[in-house]
């Protein structure tokens, strides 16, 4: 693990990678001086307030804005009307008929989910075009909602898109192995119905945008929080039909994300359009109503699973439906119903899997990319349908895990969708997982504790985080769909000062890619992370990038620094021709040490600062042949092949971190709510480059994952298409109260796919989803109470209790 | 719109003025008309606690006031807390023990931080959970926020 640093050619040793340096960012955003959208001033500047709709379903019949234009202070506003002149529909990734979907950055001729934008004003201040809104007469003919996947599916279902002729907007069918052989031979089959619940991102920095277009030279700067806008930039760009080189996107500080802003390119374009028809720039912040309202939420998925065993817990097959409620548009759809391609046996190794995928338009908010997206809900699928198998066989759910993991011999190992997990030893970091809330000890005192009344249950689940993509998955949505690998873009130069500068396309928020980076860079270059400084934020025009740039799906420490290794080394193997050059010596006897460049074993030393002299104001002494400057471009590609579309098989991520989380949670029978009383992970993210860094990911994302089992969920009325959970006091967003201490240890498992064995960390996959649920089902196990559902606030929990001790009465 | 009107105040130790409508939250007083954009705005109903300042030495949800009510208060925001280029031990403490990512939330978690340990100086892991209560942090878990103002008491007992 620690040989084979950096690449072969360029053996360096390991000083900075690995250690727990304090961010770079930080010393900005605890003082305050934090730059976010919300705090960028233009002048001349606009500020805008969107206007939404009341209806789940309507058509529009009639917009009026004249009583709003007469407003002082309002400058412009924008209608359907507006946003037909100036877009083309966004184009759709699904095969026909559903590639007819129609979809805009406001709603047009119809709204179909309430908080869809229907008219956006711009107005000197924020206050004002809040008044000019309301002032914005609309009239609706309200239509039938349609709030349910599989309601959706009924012939005299109303349509959410008439274009479509369809609620069904994808449908396949995924056969891996011998799925019948595997339910001929079984012992037992368990037949499940499983629902996972709409929860979201909800970062405390909302949406954001300024837009601002100039006149002068045709272009439109957007600055925005959008954390992966290089894929927004070709939308924009076709939709618009606007060149891309007029288009220039910028992220300053970003205030958090977790897959919920790479949907934000409808309001960039909405507020663009506003700033294109005013004249001047305009600035807005969309309020926390707005952004629970509008969507971004995760994938909403009822499973009908059917699992294949053998008595003694060993899993044959399972067989899967899978109904994806995507909300009112596709946007990112339905990309997050096909993810489980990534992971699909899970952590286990039964071969014989298929999966029956669909993705299903309703009148809820549109989903986005959330946090373990796509993965999520089919590992807790596969967790629920492994405890299950086990209560029904009369076995413990922990030992039938042990039993059916990938054993850490088969690493690498190929999962029957043709994922590959690359590294990862599952049964000990389960095992390491239960040892930290002493397990054994909690078992003994279990029956104990039952018998006083008390209802204390253990849960255990680990979930990969499968990170670095492959976009040629998507082609098995469509096989003409022109996307494929992974690729990311860092710049390096050296200036004349001897400093070193890098520039990632990337836009963290949270992730500490500066610190990072000055990590990698300075085992590079033999300097210290304060000697090299990475350019903050994006911007279109400054930092390289590519069509899969930005922040998102665990990996960073795989592109990201794969482009910035490649980068590094350009930059090194130039400097070091240069210093062989001026210290006559031979550029594989040098080192690089304290911001000079010596022939080994010698003082014999130049300073960086006199080769860029000679790169940057000296040329006539540079060697023969050298080009002058120091400053190099490298573009990463991910080592992926294109799926085969016959099979359906593809190797969907490069790499794959895990974590393995223990609890013991209590519930209360009189109330049905959970206490948890420990919290356990084991995370393997392969070679950590920052400790802190990894360990706040996990905390982080197991917040997520405790919030999402026991707090946090988007409810709907199913008659009238109302989001009832429309502010911070219903959408329970939890508080240092309710999350409890979490204990976290580490294992390193080296990937043997990446050059510093790192892997991507970051979305965690939500692992209490799995474990709350096990531990809830657990506690709950004299009453038999089986759990179905990824959400089990206090109500459902006191419900099933109550109905299994009536059954037992 | 309402007629405009002068407010007067002192922010961090320097006495500010500017115009406010009735209806003008102090936080947007604070950050579109004294130019403070440390203080952020998360949700604007009084949960998420990203606008917390200090008011006549009290802890306060900068959106749940309105800039009338700020006249002649004595503020302090997170722009006033480092003195000299020195780094108050709060904001030392969250640095240290990586108690921020994304950095959104973190000037209300610093404000609330400080009010809790100007009126405890050494809250228990209980009272300091108590005493953030207000403030939403959807990066951290909270485990290192509350790692970070454990250390910042020790800090500030020194």
């Amino acid at each position: 693990m620690t040989e084979a640093l950096l690449s072969k050619e360029i053996p360096v040793p390991r000083k900075w990678v690995g250690t727990p340096i304090k961010a770079k960012e930080f010393p900005r955003l605890i003082t305050g001086q934090g730059r976010y959208v919300d705090d960028i001033k233009i002048p001349n500047m606009l500020y805008a307030a969107l206007l939404r709709s009341p209806y789940a379903h309507a058509k529009i019949k009639r917009i009026d804005t004249s009583k709003a234009e007469k407003l002082p202070g309002v400058v412009a506003i924008v209608t359907q009307e507006d946003v037909l002149k100036y877009c083309k529909p966004y184009p759709q990734i699904v095969p026909p008929p559903a590639d007819k979907l129609l979809d805009y950055c406001i709603a047009v001729d119809k709204v179909r989910f309430a908080g869809e934008p229907v008219a956006a004003v711009a107005a000197t201040e924020r206050a004002i075009a809040e008044d000019a809104c309301e002032l914005i007469e609309v009239e609706y003919e309200p239509l039938p909602p349609v709030m349910d996947a599989e309601e959706a599916l009924k012939p005299d279902a109303p349509l959410v898109h008439e274009e479509v002729g369809t609620n069904l907007v994808w449908h396949e069918v995924f056969d891996y192995g011998d799925v019948d052989k595997a339910f001929a031979e079984a012992d037992k089959v368990i037949s499940l119905k499983l629902h996972h619940h709409r929860y979201g991102g909800a970062p405390t920095e909302t949406h954001a945008v300024v837009a601002d277009y100039d006149k002068g030279t045709g272009v439109l700067t957007i600055y925005c929080n959008n954390q992966m806008p290089m894929f927004c930039m070709a939308l924009i760009g076709l939709s618009f039909n606007m060149p891309t080189d007029k288009i220039r996107i910028i992220t300053p500080d970003i205030g958090g994300g977790f897959g919920s802003k790479i949907l934000s390119y409808t309001y960039m374009m909405l507020i663009s359009i506003l700033a294109m028809k005013a004249g001047r720039p305009v600035k807005w912040m969309e309020d926390r109503r707005e952004n629970l309202a509008s969507g971004t939420h995760c994938n909403e998925a009822t499973f009908y699973v059917e699992a294949a065993v053998k008595k003694d817990g060993t899993i044959l097959g399972i067989k899967a439906k899978t109904l994806h409620d995507v909300g009112a548009y596709l946007r990112y759809e339905p990309v997050g119903a096909l993810l489980w391609i990534q992971v699909s046996s899970g952590p286990y190794r039964f071969k014989n899997l298929r999966m029956d995928v669909n993705a299903i338009v309703t009148n809820k908010g549109p989903v986005a990319p959330i946090r373990g997206y796509g993965r999520i809900q089919h590992l807790w699928m596969l967790e629920r349908t492994v405890e299950q198998v086990a209560r029904q066989l009369g076995l413990d759910p922990i030992e039938v895990k042990l039993k059916n993991y990938v054993r850490p011999e088969e690493m690498p190992y190929v999962s029957p969708s043709g994922a590959t997990y690359d590294s990862g030893d599952y049964p000990t970091a389960l095992k390491k997982a239960l040892q930290m809330i002493n397990y054994d000890e909690w078992r003994r005192k279990q029956p104990e504790l039952w018998r006083q009344g008390r209802f204390v249950g253990i849960g255990a689940a680990l979930f990969q985080d499968s990170g670095t993509n492959n976009f040629a998955q998507v082609r098995l949505i469509y096989k003409n769909n022109p996307f494929s690998g992974n690729s990311r873009m860092a710049e390096m130069w050296m200036d004349e000062f001897g400093r070193i500068i890098v520039a990632v396309g990337s836009n963290p928020h949270g992730q500490c890619h500066e610190t990072v980076v000055s990590q990698v860079v300075a085992d590079v270059f033999g300097v210290t992370p304060d000697d090299v400084f990475v350019v903050p934020g994006f911007d279109s025009w400054v930092h390289g990038w590519t069509g899969h740039s930005g922040s998102y799906a665990s990996q960073f420490a795989v592109s990201g620094i794969g482009a910035v290794l490649g980068a590094a080394k350009r930059l090194r193997e130039k400097i070091a021709t240069i210093a062989a050059h001026m210290l006559k010596a031979k550029p594989e006897d040098l080192e690089f040490k304290e911001g000079k460049v010596c022939v080994k074993g010698t003082d014999r030393c130049v300073a960086f600062w006199q080769v860029a002299n000679l790169a940057y104001r000296n040329n006539l002494e540079l060697p023969e042949g050298v080009e002058p400057g120091l400053r190099v471009i490298y573009t990463w590609k991910a080592p992926f092949k294109l799926p085969d579309l016959e099979k359906k098989t593809v190797n969907a991520t490069l790499t794959y971190s895990y974590q393995a989380h223990a609890c013991v949670v209590e519930v209360d029978p009189e109330t049905g709510k959970v206490k948890i009383l420990d919290y356990a992970v084991v995370d393997d993210c392969g070679v950590p480059i920052n400790p802190h860094i990894v360990e706040g990911q996990v905390h982080g994302s197991t917040m997520n994952g405790i919030a999402a089992a026991l707090f946090e969920e988007y409810v709907y009325s199913k008659d009238t298409g109302q989001l009832l959970a429309s502010t911070f006091m219903d959408y329970l967003f939890p508080t240092a109260l309710e999350i409890p201490d979490i204990k976290v240890d580490h294992m390193i498992s080296p990937s043997p796919f990446t050059e510093l064995g790192t892997k991507g960390v970051g979305e965690g996959s939500l692992v209490p989803l799995g474990s709350i649920a096990g531990a809830i089902e657990d506690a709950l196990s004299p009453l038999g109470v089986v759990i179905t559902d990824s959400h089990n606030p206090p109500e459902r929990i006191y419900r099933m209790i109550k109905e299994a001790q009536k059954k037992r009465k | 719109m309402a007629e405009k009107r002068r407010i007067k105040l002192t922010v961090n130790g320097v006495e500010m003025e500017g115009e406010a409508e009735p209806r003008t939250l102090l936080v947007h007083f604070i950050r579109d008309t004294l130019g403070l954009t440390g203080t952020h705005i998360g949700c604007d109903t009084g949960h998420c606690g990203c606008c917390t300042i200090i008011m006549n030495g009290v802890s306060v949800k900068s959106c749940m006031v309105l800039a009338y009510q700020a006249e002649g208060a004595d503020i302090l925001t997170i722009e006033g807390l480092a003195k000299d280029g020195k780094l108050h031990p709060i904001q030392e403490a969250f640095w240290e023990n990586h108690g921020l990512q994304c950095g959104y939330c973190t000037p209300g978690q610093i404000m609330s931080a400080y009010f809790l340990l100007s009126r405890n100086p050494k809250p228990t892991e209980e009272e300091i959970r108590r005493g953030l209560e207000g403030n939403y942090c959807r990066c951290t878990g909270y485990v290192n926020i509350i790692k970070s103002v454990k250390a910042a008491a020790e800090k500030m007992s020194k």
